[in-house]
Formats: C-alpha cells, structure tokens, sequence
C-alpha cells in the first residue's frame, strides 16, 4: 500500500491556537508555533492551519504565524481559512506555506479551484469539504459549517477534482471537535469516487479511529486536532497503532 | 559561510528552500538574470506545478543556456521536484515538451494501477524511504529508515542506469527519487520537507 499520513490541525483565532465543538464555542489552548514545532519533533507528517473566523470578518490573518513556524519546521505546511482570492493564495505561499485550502471561496465561485491549480498547481490546491449528514445522504457546508449550499458531497468533490483540485480535506460537520468518532461510511464513498488523495479530520477519539479511517475509509491522511491538543494520545501512539494494523507510516 | 542561489523564476516555494538552506548556515542569493546564475556556488532550481509552465517561465527569462553552462562546468546544482523533472530532455505532461537535457531521459505520468490492479492516488502525496543505489556524498548519512517527502503526478525515467541514484516504492512500483550527473543533483522529493533527514541532505550537497 502506499504511505499514509498524520496531519495536526491547528485551528487558529488571532494569535492562538483554539479549539472549537461542532464549528461553535472555542477554548484557548495557547501559542500555535510552541504546538505545531512539538508536534514536528515529535514526528507529525504535515500541519494544517486553519483561520477559523477568516471567513467571518473577511481576512486571513495567518501570515505572521506561518512566517515564524517555518522557520524551524521542515515539514509541508496547508493554510485555509478565508482564502479567498489568489492573492489570499499568493500571500499565504509567500509566508511559507505549501497548500491553500479552500471551501467557501469555492462554493461562490468554483473557478477559484481551476485558477490556483493553474497558477501554483494541483498539489497546491485542497478543496476542503464539511459534509453534514441530512436524511440518507451528506450535503456540503461552507462559512465553517455554518451555511448549506444543497449540494450532494459526493457531486460536489467530483466537480472540485475535474476542475483541478489535487487533494481533498474532509471534515464532518457532526463530529469535529466532539471525539465521537469519525463517519467511515462518509470517508469511504468519498476515497472511492475521486483518483486524488482523501485527508480526513474530525472527530477522532484515539488510535484506532486513525486505523478506521484508513483501512476501512481508505483515507489516504487522517487530520487530528483535539485528540492531540488535549493530550488525549501522542503521534507515536497513533502511528504505532497504525503499524500494528499493517499502515505503512512514516 | 557556504552561498547557494535559488532561480527564481516565478515559480515553486522558493521561500522553503531558502530556509531550508538557510537552517544549514547558508547564505541566499535569489538569481534573477544570466549572470547571477553563472555567478553562484550552489545553484538551485526548485518548482512545483506544470513542466510546460517552468519550461516557459525558465525560457522567458533567458535562462536555460546559462543552466546549461552552469551544469557543464561540474559546478553543484539541485533540481528540485519540478525542477529535477526539468532536467530531463522531454516530458509527456500536457503534451510533449522539451526540456533542460541535463541527463538523458523523459518525465512520464505515475501509472494508475500497478501491477496488482491498486489504484494509485495520483498525486502520490506521503513520506516514503529511498532505496540508494549508488553510494554518493550527499547520501552519506542516510538510513534506510529515513523519509523523504514525495507530492508529484509525473515522474523520471533516465535512460541510462548510470545516472539513477536513488528510487522508492509506491506499492511495488519503483519510481525515481534522484538522478545524477557530475555534479547536478535532482531530486524528487522536496528535501526543504523532509524534516531533519531533509536538511541533512541539504548540509551535504552544500558541501561539495
């Protein structure tokens, strides 16, 4: 099989690192360069930043923060958050990043997709999905989960990839920050209709949801956040779980 | 204190590879013109993205012959990622297109399905251990158990064995994770990435 991945999230509110149930409520939980350069030496196989009122108040405000975590972190960095136009792409890369990833700008206007594949390339294009479940199939959100948009998830990510997304970020709406477990039946028809990798976040309990979610999701990464912001489990728990299931991890 | 130049050419995170070479102590010059290129120590040309667009970007700039020049006087280059795929004499990406010609060879698609009918997430985006087949001072210090960080759709083929110093496996499909020749150094992954192991490669190829 091919090599999977750990990603941290780090969900970011001006200066700090929070963290937030169901896309409401945040706590504090401190400096995000002192989280993301411990989780790098502790192994973490990419970060994510995510701006979580970017989308709210019209900015994104993670530059600074990029700027100095890349300074002594060495592995690849994603930013999302209120990226909105290709100049919020542009400034986000200049500050150090690697991926931008987009869901609210893309739901507005999908050509933002083919323009930054375009630019920067696909790899550098992540479509970010909140999917909420709704009687017998997933409908995507956007504005943090907050707002629908009647699209069917599995339509939505389809056209997201034909319009040159090269990865696809996956969150639940229903489980992110509340420890319940992550939707495998979510994960596995999204990894089985797009030939593009599948990172999956929200809702991770502990070692054996990172297990789930890729060998029965067929997840190709696994975003964690509060799993380990709370010091409910550590990087190499989670991947020597995944060894003794057989993933091939870094 | 070592001086590495980055080509900037519009494209790739040029901005990572400068702090990578930066971690090891290395001055950064950003090479805008001919002569900057034919000036450097170290050269580098990084890149993520479409080899037509590079091709073009490099093109527009007048700075292929001066590559070219650079490389034939034995002089240390690193191609990185896009940037070695370029090396190469030819790529099937978004049709044919030439390119540098540095090492005899072409960039092909990473095949969909191996031989076991897996399919293969293309980008191939992950963490993988080289397989070094040739001994060289750049790898010196390299352990099995290390990894290196891959995200590319497209890889090398070289035509002669002689300029393949490293591969890794994708499932059981080997792929291309460095060439050689001289001096000229391409490599696949994104060492600027790759955590410690990254930099240390970086440490190395600054001291030739």
């Amino acid at each position: 099989m091919s090599s999977k991945r750990l990603i941290a999230r780090l969900d970011i509110k001006g200066p700090n690192l929070v963290k937030g149930i169901q896309f409401e409520g945040l706590r504090k939980l401190g400096d995000p360069h002192e989280f993301a350069l411990s989780y790098y030496k502790q192994g973490i196989d990419e970060i994510l930043f995510v701006d979580i009122v970017a989308s709210l108040y019209d900015r994104n405000s993670l530059d600074e923060i990029i700027r100095s975590v890349t300074d002594d972190v060495f592995v690849p960095i994603t930013v999302g958050g209120g990226i909105r136009t290709l100049d919020d792409v542009k400034k986000a890369l200049d500050s150090g990043a690697d991926k931008v990833a987009i869901n609210t700008a893309a739901i507005k206007d999908k050509s933002i997709i083919t323009k930054v594949a375009n630019q920067y390339g696909s790899q550098c294009m992540v479509l970010s999905v909140q999917a909420k479940r709704l009687d017998d199939h997933w409908e995507a959100y956007y504005d943090n989960g907050r707002e629908r948009t009647g699209l069917e998830i599995g339509e939505w990510i389809k056209e997201g990839y034909e319009l040159g997304a090269g990865e696809i970020l996956l969150s639940s709406v229903d489980r992110d920050g509340t420890l319940r477990g992550i939707d495998i039946n979510l994960v596995n028809y999204i990894s089985s209709i797009v030939p593009i990798p599948v990172i999956v976040g929200g809702g991770m309990r502990d070692e054996q949801d990172f297990v789930d979610a890729i060998k029965y999701g067929k997840a190709d990464a696994v975003s964690v956040g509060s799993l380990l912001h709370y010091q409910k489990s550590d990087i190499a728990r989670i991947k020597k779980c995944a060894r003794d299931n057989s993933i091939d991890v870094r | 204190m070592k001086k590495a130049t980055i080509i900037d050419y519009g494209i790739g995170n040029i901005l990572s590879v400068k702090r990578a070479f930066e971690a090891n102590g290395a001055e950064i010059l950003f090479a805008s013109s001919r002569e900057q290129i034919l000036e450097s120590e170290h050269l580098i040309l990084p890149g993520v993205g479409a080899f037509a667009k590079g091709m073009e970007e490099l093109e527009k700039r007048g700075f292929v012959d001066a590559i070219l020049q650079y490389c034939s006087m034995e002089r240390p280059f690193l191609g990185i990622c896009l940037g070695m795929q370029m090396m190469l004499e030819e790529s099937e990406e978004q049709g044919n297109h030439k390119g540098l010609g540095l090492i005899r060879g072409r960039v092909q698609r990473i095949q969909e399905y191996d031989e076991n009918c897996n399919l293969h997430k293309v980008p191939n985006i992950g963490w993988y251990s080289l397989d070094v087949l040739k001994k060289d001072k750049v790898f010196e210090h390299y352990d099995q158990d290390n990894r290196v960080y891959f995200v590319h759709s497209y890889c090398a083929h070289v035509d002669n064995r002689e300029n393949l110093i490293a591969q890794y496996y994708y499932d059981t499909a080997p792929i291309t994770a460095v060439i050689k020749k001289g001096n000229s150094y391409g490599m696949q992954f994104h060492p600027e990435k790759s955590g410690e192991v990254g930099l240390e490669m970086i440490r190395q190829f600054l001291d030739i």
